[in-house]
């Protein structure tokens, strides 16, 4: 069978979920596509959280356009798609006093960025603001429009939103090549058929420059992979209260500490450049490197009171800046390109990403609009998407009345983070469906915490058999090839070891 | 079964140490014992401990854990003990209450005389250990796993590899072995045993499962499940010794690198931790620092051997039914004061009928409305008159006051609540 759509996203990130969310405010049949088991499993289920201000992009690049437009479409983009965001501001911190020109050189680039808000403030300031702060600091940028947020919220809230005006979202569905008709891209050819529609946009993430190399565009772009290991830490132990940068340094901004809206806290990431698109694994070197690099701001830390690691990948490119005048390699590319058409093709989208990811998507339909595409507002388009419950942030009084409402959210089955099977079985059935434990707990913090899941492991996994109506041995951690389960036990005779 | 707003004793946990605590309590002579249990069986980890070794301190008999859980399990029933399964506290203050959820009854909230703490402990995790490499399925705690082959009935794996040479790491790599998987390796970073002796004797020796000491996990390697570990040795600093690495093939690593005090709840509770403990500063009946706070078990402390969490549950229960019993017979002896006619407050608001003895007791108060003329103030119990004075008038801008004398002591002891009037002498 033909399926046939009018727009096709590739890439169920939040780039991705963005721009779906965005299509489906009008008339159109919508299609998002991920070769994952969820949404968010590449780089924007692994970064630092931050809603960036805008004053470390390069002046002219496309990475300081989009960043310092999309920022304020933040506060309404929570309140509609209710999901967690802070807009708490965040520092960059002089350590010394041979580090102040460095951070003044930032507000400049800031001010030129147009970033409103922000302030330079001095080494007795900075102590009384975060009291574990390195007592050497010499001074800070503070700037006021920074914010936090919950990455895998925000992608899953988009795309929820999506899918309940009518978008369409499919997992495990991997892109393999275009269809064409002539030069215009008619649709895709997947792991799971054929789909077909009139636009397609590439939202691959890291692998952005292997679909656009399909299409025949930009043959000499690549993405080259910079990896950050990240440390998150108890909070009953550290407490951190504010986004801290160090003064950037080539390598990036340096690695931060960072508290979430977790109340955790985060340290990293490290930044480096590597080949393997798929390694995401921790290495010695740089756990020592980020406690070294985090140590600079908060001496007082202490690996002992870590209670988790991830590794996130950045998918930086080599766009040029194609504002003149502006020497700079690494910039977005957000384009249609001229060879090709119905493709939108995007690539680099690395950090300031998430950031950006609202504007982003308003500036793909602007292209489409300026190639001739007619855009119909959908009269009923809902832009809400109602926040679930969270047991563990409610009152007393708020939770008797869940109880109340629905017994099955008195059952606490994550003891550290307090999640309940009512929060877990809303998961399973919501419009974008969680179906693996690590989709859970990206959504609910499940598993999160101290214990890291050793409570709730047995259990998630004999919900999501119930909930979906399979076989306990069909539950994975992340998708096929991750599952739990190998056999029952007593039945040692039908397994051959070797 | 209705749950009453005001239990003597509290048990937060029925495994060993909980179940011990609330019979020692129930024992001591208090009326209510509520034991509260986020699993849906009494027993705590012992479920899932059916391997012997309880119990040789406790009984003089080899016990499997659940048989040894059960003792205790029918002891508190016959004793009339209230349990609450499936039900997680979420909450406990200095004061004694404490907020429950449950899907059966919703969230509610119940105050104690004494409350025993007894949520056992929690395993370290990769974190704490620092392991590099992938984040695959395929590692787990060792308890973990030991919940799904012996509670669950799953094998959660072929071939293993068993970071740490703590007990339930040892007895996991038999027990998969009678189970028909591969244990390929147990590596301990330390130069010696983490666990008991006799576990390395009876779970890995017997059955030819390696122990390599001062050897720990390089780097986990697989991304959707674990594919092999690469092992090392290490020196006495624990660096990794160059040239040592070598790949094990493996689908699962089971991780038994240590057991930590689950003391959140006593956290919110005020409770103050040791820090090399983990758990709560404890007198010698088990008291911490919050007055009518216990705690049993290994959530004081990690204990080798189950007897000694039952005889440590044993004395905090004793404790607790004694302060339990000490501050019941001390809200007994309060009676309430009440405002009656013509009077907005009293101060105080209620009353030792034991300090009474003592010595003269000034009751102070406003009325509600002026009265011009002569007055009676009156302090009476429920059957009886106490004392009566009289005045020329009464008025809301000037405070009253009656004296009650230890010579009145013999009729407040007949009364459950005193209550003062103020009215006109013409209408009494």
């Amino acid at each position: 069978m033909q399926e046939k759509y009018d727009y096709l996203v590739i890439g169920g990130g939040v780039v991705g979920a963005m721009i779906a969310r965005w299509l489906s405010r009008f008339e159109g049949r919508i299609l998002l596509i991920e070769k994952e088991a969820d949404l968010g499993m590449g780089c924007s289920s692994a970064n630092t959280a931050i809603v960036h201000a805008g004053y470390d992009p390069l002046p002219g690049s496309l990475k300081a356009l989009m960043n310092v437009r999309a920022n304020p479409m933040w506060d309404q983009l929570a309140g509609e798609l209710g999901f967690a965001f802070e807009r708490r501001g965040d520092y960059v911190v002089a350590v010394g006093e041979e580090e102040l020109p460095l951070v003044d050189k930032l507000m400049q680039q800031g001010v030129k960025n147009g970033v409103p808000g922000m302030l330079m403030i001095d080494g007795a300031e900075m102590r009384s603001r975060e009291r574990d702060i390195n007592p050497e600091v010499s001074g800070a940028l503070w700037a006021s429009t920074g914010g936090l947020c919950d990455p895998f919220q925000v992608t899953v809230a988009a795309a929820e939103n999506a899918v309940n005006n009518g978008a369409t979202v499919l997992f495990n569905t991997a892109f393999e090549d275009f269809i064409w008709e002539g030069s215009r891209v008619i649709g895709v050819k997947t792991n799971r058929g054929d789909f077909f529609a009139r636009w397609v946009i590439n939202a691959a993430g890291i692998y952005s420059d292997e679909v656009m190399h399909k299409a025949g565009v930009r043959p000499e772009f690549f993405i080259k992979p910079r990896k950050g290991e990240y440390f998150i830490f108890d909070r009953n132990e550290v407490q951190i209260h504010n986004v801290l940068f160090p003064v950037p340094s080539s390598r990036g901004k340096g690695i931060l500490v960072t508290a979430t809206l977790h109340e955790n806290t985060i340290i990293g990431p490290n930044a480096n450049i590597i080949e393997d698109k798929e390694d995401t694994s921790l290495t010695k070197e740089g756990m020592d490197e980020l406690l070294d690099g985090a140590r600079k701001l908060i001496p007082s830390l202490n690996l002992r009171h870590s209670i988790a690691n991830f590794v996130g990948l950045r998918p930086m490119g080599n766009g040029p800046c194609l504002t003149p005048g502006v020497n700079y390699n690494n910039d977005f590319v957000i384009e249609i390109p001229e060879k090709v058409q119905g493709f939108v093709n995007l690539g680099g989208i690395e950090s300031p990403g998430l950031t950006s990811a609202p504007a982003i998507a308003e500036m793909v339909v602007d292209l489409m609009k300026d190639a001739g595409e007619i855009f119909i507002d959908k009269k009923d388009w809902d832009p809400i998407r109602p926040a679930r419950p969270r047991f563990s942030k409610m009152t007393h009084l708020e939770r008797k009345l869940l109880c109340d409402i629905d017994p099955r959210y008195g059952r606490v089955v994550c003891r550290c983070e307090n999640v309940t099977e009512g929060e877990i079985v809303a998961e399973i059935h919501a419009s974008v469906p969680a179906q693996t434990y690590d989709a859970i707990k990206r959504r609910t913090w499940l598993g999160t915490g101290r214990c890291q899941g050793g409570f709730d492991m047995t259990r998630v996994v004999a919900i999501l058999a119930r909930e979906l109506g399979v076989s306990p041995f069909e539950i994975t951690k992340r998708g096929e090839g991750s599952e739990y389960l190998i056999r029952t036990t007593k039945n040692v005779e039908v397994e051959n070891v070797d | 079964m209705s749950i009453k707003k005001q239990y003597d004793v509290v048990v937060i946990g029925a495994g060993p140490g909980g179940l011990a605590a609330a019979i020692e309590a129930k024992k001591g002579g208090v009326d209510d014992v509520l034991v509260i249990e986020r699993d849906v069986e009494l027993g705590g980890i012992l479920l899932q401990c059916i391997h012997n070794g309880f119990g040789l301190q406790t009984f003089k008999e080899d016990l499997p854990g659940p048989e040894y859980a059960q003792r205790f399990i029918n002891e508190a029933k016959s004793l009339g003990i209230t349990f609450l399964l499936d039900t997680m506290v979420m909450d406990v203050t200095s004061q004694r209450k404490l907020y429950l959820s449950s899907k059966d009854f919703g969230y509610i909230e119940v105050n104690a005389h004494a409350i025993v703490l007894a949520m056992g402990c929690r395993e370290r995790t990769r974190a704490q250990v620092r392991l590099p490499g992938y984040r695959p399925n395929g590692v787990y705690s060792a308890g973990t796993a030991q919940r799904w082959v012996n509670v669950e009935g799953f094998m959660p794996g072929k071939k293993f590899v068993i970071l740490g040479s703590g007990d339930i790491g040892m007895i996991m790599a038999r027990r998969l072995t009678f189970e028909g998987a591969k244990v390929e390796r147990v590596l301990e970073i330390q130069s010696y045993l983490s666990g008991l002796s006799r576990n390395y004797v009876q779970c890995l020796e017997d059955w030819g499962i390696p122990l390599q000491l001062q050897h720990t996990v390089k780097k986990i390697i697989g991304k959707d499940r674990v594919e092999a570990i690469e092992s090392v040795a290490v020196d006495d600093k624990w660096n990794f010794i160059p040239g040592t690495e070598e790949i094990i093939p493996c689908d699962t690593l089971l991780l038994s690198v240590g057991l930590i005090p689950e003391n959140e709840l006593s956290k919110k509770a005020g409770v103050m931790l040791d820090p090399v403990t983990g758990g709560p500063f404890v007198d010698e009946h088990f008291q911490t620092n919050v007055p009518g706070i216990f705690a049993a078990g290994n959530v004081v402390h990690v204990y080798d051997l189950v007897d000694y969490v039952s005889m440590a549950g044993f004395e905090a229960g004793k404790s607790a039914a004694e302060f339990a019993l000490a501050e019941k017979e001390r809200a007994a002896r309060y009676i309430p004061l009440k405002a009656g006619k013509n009077v907005r407050y009293i101060v105080p608001h209620k009353l030792d009928k034991k300090a009474l003895e003592q010595g003269d007791i000034s009751l102070q108060m406003r009325v509600t409305r002026p009265i011009e003329e002569d007055v009676w103030l009156e302090v009476r119990g429920e059957n009886n008159s106490i004392v009566r004075r009289s005045e020329r008038y009464v008025r809301p801008g000037e405070m009253v006051t009656i004296m009650l004398k230890p010579k009145m002591a013999a009729e407040v002891e007949k009364t459950g609540t005193l209550t003062v009037d103020i009215y006109p002498k013409s209408e009494a």
